[in-house]
């Protein structure tokens, strides 16, 4: 391959969170997004730490967005189907530009079932919170569709969900 | 099996049971320097509701558990601001894995008060873990928040209460609490409250 990009996602991701000036980001750990969770550790300029479970989280970035600090979430696909209450019942209603990333697991060679199910339920709960979501397959898409993205977020106080599909960032790989 | 036969927490022995709306009035009046308040979902933020809507109150009408997240990350924040999270046993009990994270985080400027009835009150006083086995101030020391006392009468409580919010926490109050109902009703208008309370702490103009 002669066209390998001389930057990787997740140092877009980070550029583009920079950018947006969020300062804040809270995670529940997931193998693919590590690279971008060590990062984010190695940069002075966010606040980043784990939180138990990802309602949590999202507990902690709508009070940060109250307090006046952007903020965002990371996860995995089995952690976003923990958080459909929190979602109905706080960041909908209220109005809380709540922003996550949810690394793709279940689909383009998985191995788990209980992924691959679980995969299944995210875009129709999304859909029908209506929450803003795009799935990134292309880094040349990355950086425009996260910007414009979470500029629309804190523009019209809605969430916004950007599942990071294993086309973008490789995935989980299984030697067997 | 006896009662006799149940372990009793040996924190709960020597607390005195007392009312929240109560509690709650004598806490809101040590409040000088606008510090924000998180109710938790329930009769919780009733009573808080009930006890005089300071702007800088924010009220929950869902997600039961998230009291404490949404106050660490108003702490967070707000740094200069003295953060107070009000949450009932039931609803710390969904949520336990936070109290790790405070503790992690370790915010100077977050206080929890903790009100711990045993009952799940709201849905008909069904019997929380704390009724008799859970010891909430044992979990929380144990999850790492080693200011963590129950307050043993109203006295104590004030005493605790404007320590804590001097800042150097977190700080964990528990607190016995009788089965009255919540006073106040709270206005069921989330984005009304979100946009009070942004206002209140100075994050919205």
């Amino acid at each position: 391959m002669t066209d390998t990009p001389t930057t990787s996602w997740h140092a877009i991701v980070l550029d583009c969170l920079k950018a947006n000036n969020i300062k804040l980001v809270v995670y529940v750990p997931d193998r693919v997004l590590t690279p971008l969770i060590d990062a984010l550790h190695k940069d002075d300029f966010f606040t980043v730490f784990a939180c138990t479970r990802e309602e949590e989280a999202i507990g902690v970035v709508t009070g940060a967005w109250m307090g006046g600090m952007r903020s965002a979430v990371l996860m995995q696909t089995s952690g976003f189907a923990t958080l459909p209450n929190a979602l109905a019942s706080l960041v909908v209603p209220s109005q809380i530009p709540a922003l996550m990333f949810i690394s793709e697991r279940g689909t383009l060679g998985e191995f788990n079932l209980g992924q691959a199910m679980v995969c299944k339920t995210m875009r129709p709960v999304l859909d029908s919170l209506g929450i803003e979501n795009h799935t990134i397959t292309r880094q040349d898409e990355l950086e425009f569709i996260l910007d414009r993205s979470m500029k629309q977020a804190f523009a019209t106080q809605a969430p916004a969900a950007f599942i990071l599909s294993p086309l973008l960032t490789g995935g989980k790989v299984f030697s067997k | 099996m006896s009662d006799s036969m149940t372990v009793k927490p040996a924190g709960l022995h020597n607390a005195k049971v007392m009312n929240r709306f109560a509690l709650t009035q004598r806490l809101v009046a040590q409040l000088k320097h606008d510090e924000a308040v998180i109710g938790g979902i329930g009769n919780t933020n009733f009573d808080l509701w009930g006890a005089g809507q300071r702007p800088q109150n924010f009220y929950m009408l869902g997600s039961m558990g998230l009291t404490i997240p949404i106050a660490l990350g108003v702490a967070i924040a707000q740094p200069d601001r003295h953060v107070v999270a009000l949450e009932g046993d039931g609803s710390l009990l969904m949520e336990l894995g936070c109290l790790a994270t405070v503790a992690v985080q370790a915010p100077k400027n977050l206080t929890i008060v903790v009100w711990d009835n045993g009952v799940y009150q709201i849905t008909g006083s069904q019997p929380t873990a704390s009724q008799k086995t859970a010891d909430l101030v044992a979990i929380a020391r144990g999850s790492g928040l080693a200011n963590s006392n129950w307050a043993a009468d109203e006295d104590e409580f004030d005493r605790m209460f404007g320590k804590a919010i001097q800042g150097g926490g977190p700080t964990l109050i528990a607190a016995r609490i009788d089965n009255q109902p919540g006073v106040g009703k709270t206005d069921r208008d989330p984005v009304q409250i979100r946009v009070n309370f942004m206002r209140g702490i100075g994050a919205r103009k």
